[in-house]
Order: structure tokens, then C-alpha cells, then sequence
């Protein structure tokens, strides 16, 4: 009866998504008085997630499984749930998750309910709120189903920490053949780069700034900040830019701590994606830009003089408190 | 190659969102409808593969009347034929199981439905439907070629993209990047002229699970005035000490 939550990983190490999910499962076992049960892939220290209120760890070690299969990885947790007579699944809100979770509803009849950004309202009826509307509202959602599923917001919850133990089990799913009728062929990835899904800090750049020749400053910052980099819809559609970093109500959603736009007007296709984000902060030459109206700090002025002084003073900043 | 193309009848994107009834449902009142963003993206791919490959194009929604113009446009964009589950979408596994319904007698090769509708966001159509139909499925497809019955896709993961290869019959979840922008139809005249001679069927809905319910919406509330600063070293100091996110 405990609640299932998968912990995604990368190269056999958490990501940081998995600690907040982990968390998140955490305050709904507390409020179904039960425990939570972790699912990983060929992870290394799974002794972590103790530190986040994890008693049991299902550890799935088997080659096959090393790059993300949506399939397999759905069947893996379907049979995890079953052996572990699970009612809620918790999941993130990563792109595999994403593709994942679909599935896994099908397979076990249960009401998923993506976007979640507060633990349950209630849990009974089995109450959540996530977004809808790209952002512009929220909706209470209930899950009638008996087995429910969970995918949480990033950054909505945080992570918290819950000090237990967690039991290490080897766990190895039954899957054949048709499990991997979806190949993966290629992965194009900058290795070390932050992503737009994991980052706390996200800096964006629009077409405020030019042309792509001048997004050495734009990168700059992000690397001061341990940032990602992302763009408005017009910056990738001209190819300044790579689609993979469009971000918006078409784009990818962002949902960090920090989110720094630069050279963006604020249109509401392009707040729709971002304003999930805790602190928005715009740079605009343009005083009469909606951004404005949307964002927590800004300046007026030309981004070609605030920014590299904006990586001046954020390097100073950072030596101070290193 | 028979391909069906899911389309999501949705607010149009600059639409502001309200709410009625004691807040418990979508205030539809001045809303302009648009075929889904991510389905438009698909749509104009399967029309690709029917100027140059031959395909059969058609389309399916799962609406009552009200949502015919978007169909009717995404015949006017070039689909064959539309079928319409009269029924009110409740939620993502009922609309998924009116569609396996009637996929399954429709011998389709390909399934395109979009990553997400962006009223509910629930993105999981498509994923429930594959796996209902026990069809293939890549979500978040960015680029798609079938030769033969072997399909090569492009999909985005967090921080790059994946390249997939997998067998028809296939559904896929669809977004921006499966066409170019600039490539998306809007409908002529003759495009809406031949719109209103093609077959959109109606088919009633089957029994099927709802598995969720909105009991009530509401809005973010709203935000504070901007804190306008002159300077870079003004901001530092307010992210680290006031926002804390530095
Ligand atoms: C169906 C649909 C879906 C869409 N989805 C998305 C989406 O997901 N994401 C998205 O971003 N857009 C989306 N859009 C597009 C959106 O409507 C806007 O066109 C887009 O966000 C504008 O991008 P921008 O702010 O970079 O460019 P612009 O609107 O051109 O704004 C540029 C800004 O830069 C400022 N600027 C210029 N020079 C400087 C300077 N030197 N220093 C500082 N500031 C300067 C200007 O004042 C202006 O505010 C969508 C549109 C549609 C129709």
C-alpha cells in the first residue's frame, strides 16, 4: 500500500528532480498514513534517497534499460505497483515522464493528473491542483480512479528533506521484445549543459537582441548564473537560436526559480510557458513592454549595456560569496 | 498510408480564461476556437505525406456540434474525411477510448495526435491511446519520415533530441518542429469551398472510463507591480537578499 514514486536518473546519479518528486511522495504517504517505495534505474547510491523519506528502493539493474525506453520503463513500473499493491504513482514533469505516464495510466486504469503544483487537497475524494490554460488558471482536479497518478510540477513542491532509511532491493521487471519496438537510434545532447527542465535559473534571450551573433553575452550570464539558456518562439523559428530551447505555450514550459528575460516583449503565448516561474525578471529597452506587467524585477534599457554589466557585478557577487 | 489525425478544439491562444458556474466551468462566452497548436503542426505533416507519398488523410474529434468549424477548417487545410464522437470531451482517458474506438475498425497506419491541447495540458491522449490500440508511440515528435512500414522520428527529450526508429502502425505525439512554421496552410477559398462537400461523420460515443474531474478552477492571483531598478548592482542585492534566488 505504499506510494510508488519513480526517481529519474542520468549516467547511474539522481537528478535533482528525483529528490523533489521523492519529497512530494513523502507528504502524500504522511497523509495516507503509509510509506514511500522508490523505483530507480541502474542507479549507484540509492541510499540517498533516504534523506528524502524514502524507506524502500527498487532498484532496476539491467543494461536494456540504460537509455530511457518510455515502454519498458512503463511496464517496469506497472509491475513495481503491482508487486507493491500501490495506489498513488508519482512522477515529474520531465519530457520522459511525460511520454511515460500516458501509458502507464492505460495499463493500470488510473487517473493521471500532470502539472501538479501543491500536495493533495484532499484524499478523499483525491483532490490536486495543477495548471491549465498554459498557466492562466488553475484547476482542482479530483481522480476517481483507485489507482491514481501524480506527475508534479517542477519546482512547485521543492525538496525537503525527511531523514529515514531506505532498503535497497534488486528489482527486475519481466519485459520482452515488443517492450523495445521503439529504438533509440541517437542522442544529441551537450554533455555538461544545464536543461531548461532541470535548471533553477533560466536566461532568455528574444528578439530584442539582434541577431544569433550576439548571444555570446546571453551565454555569459548563464554560465555566471549555472543557468540554462532559452529564447522566444521568433528566435528559433529564424534559427538563431535551436529549436530544443524555444520556451512558451508551444515551447517548452519553464517553471524556475529565476527566470530572466532579455529582449522579450511578453507576449501572451511567451508568459503562458514562463510564468510558472518563482522570479521573473525582464530587461526591455522599451518601458511599455507587457513583460513588464508580468515580471517581479525590472530594468528599462538596452540590453547591450545592462548585461555585461549585469555578468560584472554577478562575478564580483560570486567571489565575495564564494 | 492511412493516417488519422487527432484534432483538439481549443481556446485560440490569446484567449483571456474565465470561469462560470461557481467557478466549475470554462467560460466559453467571446472565446474564438482554434484547431489545437500541436495538431495544427501534424495536421500539415500528414498532408505532407499525402501530396507526396499518397497518403489518405483523415481527421477525428471528439466534441459535440459546436465543434465543427475547427473541423471544417482542417478539411478546408486538405483531410479527406472527418468523424466526430458526439460527445462532450470529459477527460484524457475518456476522449483517448471514444478514439481507440473508433481507430480500431479504421485500419490506420498512423495515429498523429499532439504532444498536449493547450487548455488542459493534460498530454495524455495520445500515450493512453497507443496503449490501449497497443500501437507504437514517441511522444514530443519533432520530425517524422515513414518508408515502408518503418518510421524514423525525431523526439525531444530535456536538453537535446532523440532519434527513434519503430514500425507502423504508429501514433505519435506531435508539436512544433514536425513542420516549419512558415509551411502551416491556411485554408483558400477553394480549400473552404471543397471543405463543405466532404463526408464529416458522426458516430456516438461508446461507455467509457472518466477518470479524473475538474471539480473547480481558479485563477493565479494577481501579481504585485514590478520593481523597476536602475542599476545591475541594485538587482544583485534584490535577487540575493529580497528573492532569495541567488
Ligand atoms: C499560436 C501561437 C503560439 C505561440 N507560441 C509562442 C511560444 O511558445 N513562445 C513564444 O515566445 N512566443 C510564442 N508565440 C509568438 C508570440 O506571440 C510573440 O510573437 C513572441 O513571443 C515575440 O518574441 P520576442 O519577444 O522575442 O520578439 P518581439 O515581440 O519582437 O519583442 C522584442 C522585444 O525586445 C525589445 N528590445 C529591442 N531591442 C532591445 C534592446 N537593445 N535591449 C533590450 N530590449 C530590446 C523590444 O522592446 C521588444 O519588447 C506564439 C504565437 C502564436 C500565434
Amino acid at each position: 500500500m505504499s506510494v510508488l514514486v519513480y526517481t529519474e536518473s542520468e549516467n547511474g546519479k539522481f537528478k535533482k528532480s528525483a529528490f523533489e518528486v521523492a519529497s512530494y511522495a513523502k507528504a502524500v504517504a504522511d497523509q495516507l498514513g503509509s510509506s514511500v517505495t522508490a523505483i530507480s534505474f541502474n542507479t549507484e547510491n540509492n541510499d540517498e534517497l533516504g534523506a528524502y523519506g524514502v524507506s524502500k528502493v527498487l532498484n532496476v539493474t539491467d543494461d536494456k534499460l540504460a537509455t530511457f525506453n518510455a515502454l519498458a520503463y512503463a511496464n517496469s513500473i506497472e509491475q513495481a505497483a503491482k508487486s507493491e499493491s500501490t495506489q498513488v504513482i508519482i512522477v515529474s514533469s520531465s519530457t520522459n515522464s511525460k511520454f511515460l505516464a500516458p501509458i502507464l495510466a492505460a495499463k493500470l486504469k488510473a487517473g493521471y493528473v500532470p502539472n501538479v503544483v501543491a500536495a493533495p487537497e484532499s484524499t478523499s475524494p483525491f483532490t490536486v491542483k495543477r495548471t491549465a490554460f498554459s498557466n492562466k488558471g488553475f484547476a482542482h482536479t479530483e481522480i476517481t480512479t483507485e489507482t491514481k497518478i501524480i506527475g508534479v510540477s517542477n519546482n512547485a513542491f521543492g525538496v525537503k528533506e525527511n531523514q529515514t532509511t531506505a532498503a535497497v532491493e534488486t528489482f527486475n521487471a519481466e519485459l520482452n521484445d515488443t517492450d523495445f519496438a521503439v529504438k533509440s537510434i541517437e542522442i544529441d545532447k551537450v554533455a555538461g549543459q544545464v536543461s531548461i527542465a532541470d535548471a533553477d535559473i533560466v536566461v532568455s534571450g528574444g528578439r530584442g537582441l539582434k541577431g544569433p551573433e550576439n548571444w555570446g553575452m546571453i551565454e555569459h550570464l548563464a554560465e555566471v548564473l549555472g543557468a540554462a539558456t532559452a529564447c522566444s518562439k521568433p528566435v528559433s523559428d529564424m534559427g538563431w537560436r535551436p529549436h530544443g530551447e524555444h520556451v512558451g505555450q508551444t515551447g517548452k514550459p519553464v517553471a524556475s526559480n529565476l527566470y530572466i528575460a532579455i529582449g522579450i516583449s511578453g507576449a501572451i503565448q511567451h508568459l503562458a510557458g514562463v510564468s510558472a516561474s518563482k522570479t521573473k525578471v525582464v530587461i526591455n529597452s522599451d518601458p511599455e513592454a507587457p513583460f513588464f506587467k508580468a515580471a517581479d524585477y525590472g530594468i528599462v534599457g538596452d540590453a547591450f549595456e545592462v548585461v555585461p554589466k549585469l555578468i560584472e557585478k554577478l562575478k564580483e557577487f560570486k567571489a565575495q560569496n564564494a | 498510408m492511412k493516417i488519422l489525425v487527432c484534432i483538439s478544439n481549443v481556446p485560440d491562444t490569446t484567449s483571456k480564461i474565465n470561469f462560470t458556474d461557481g467557478d466549475t466551468k470554462f467560460d466559453t462566452n467571446g472565446v474564438q476556437f482554434v484547431i489545437n497548436p500541436n495538431d495544427e503542426f501534424g495536421l500539415t505533416r500528414a498532408m505532407w505525406f499525402k501530396e507526396k507519398q499518397g497518403a489518405t488523410v483523415h481527421i477525428a474529434t471528439v466534441g459535440e456540434a459546436s465543434v465543427e468549424p475547427t473541423m471544417r477548417k482542417a478539411l478546408a487545410i486538405g483531410a479527406d474525411e472527418a468523424i466526430r464522437v458526439n460527445a462532450a470531451p470529459t477527460d484524457g482517458f475518456f476522449v483517448a477510448e471514444q478514439l481507440a474506438n473508433i481507430i480500431k475498425d479504421g485500419a490506420y497506419d498512423l495515429v498523429v495526435a499532439g504532444r498536449e491541447s493547450i487548455d488542459y495540458n493534460g498530454g495524455m491522449v495520445p500515450g493512453i491511446l497507443a496503449t490501449l490500440l497497443g500501437m507504437n508511440f514517441v511522444n514530443s515528435c519533432i520530425s517524422l519520415e515513414v518508408e515502408g512500414a518503418t518510421a524514423t522520428a525525431i523526439r525531444e527529450i530535456d536538453g537535446g533530441k532523440e532519434t527513434v526508429q519503430t514500425s507502423l502502425p504508429l501514433v505519435i505525439g506531435g508539436q512544433k518542429g514536425l513542420v516549419q512554421e512558415s509551411d502551416l496552410k491556411i485554408p483558400n477559398m477553394r480549400g473552404i469551398m471543397m471543405a463543405r462537400k466532404k463526408t464529416l461523420n458522426v458516430v456516438e460515443p461508446i461507455d467509457a472510463t472518466v477518470a479524473t474531474k475538474d471539480a473547480k478552477f481558479d485563477k493565479p492571483v494577481a501579481k504585485g507591480a514590478v520593481k523597476l531598478v536602475n542599476s545591475a548592482d541594485e538587482l544583485v542585492d534584490l535577487l540575493h537578499n529580497e528573492a532569495k534566488v541567488i
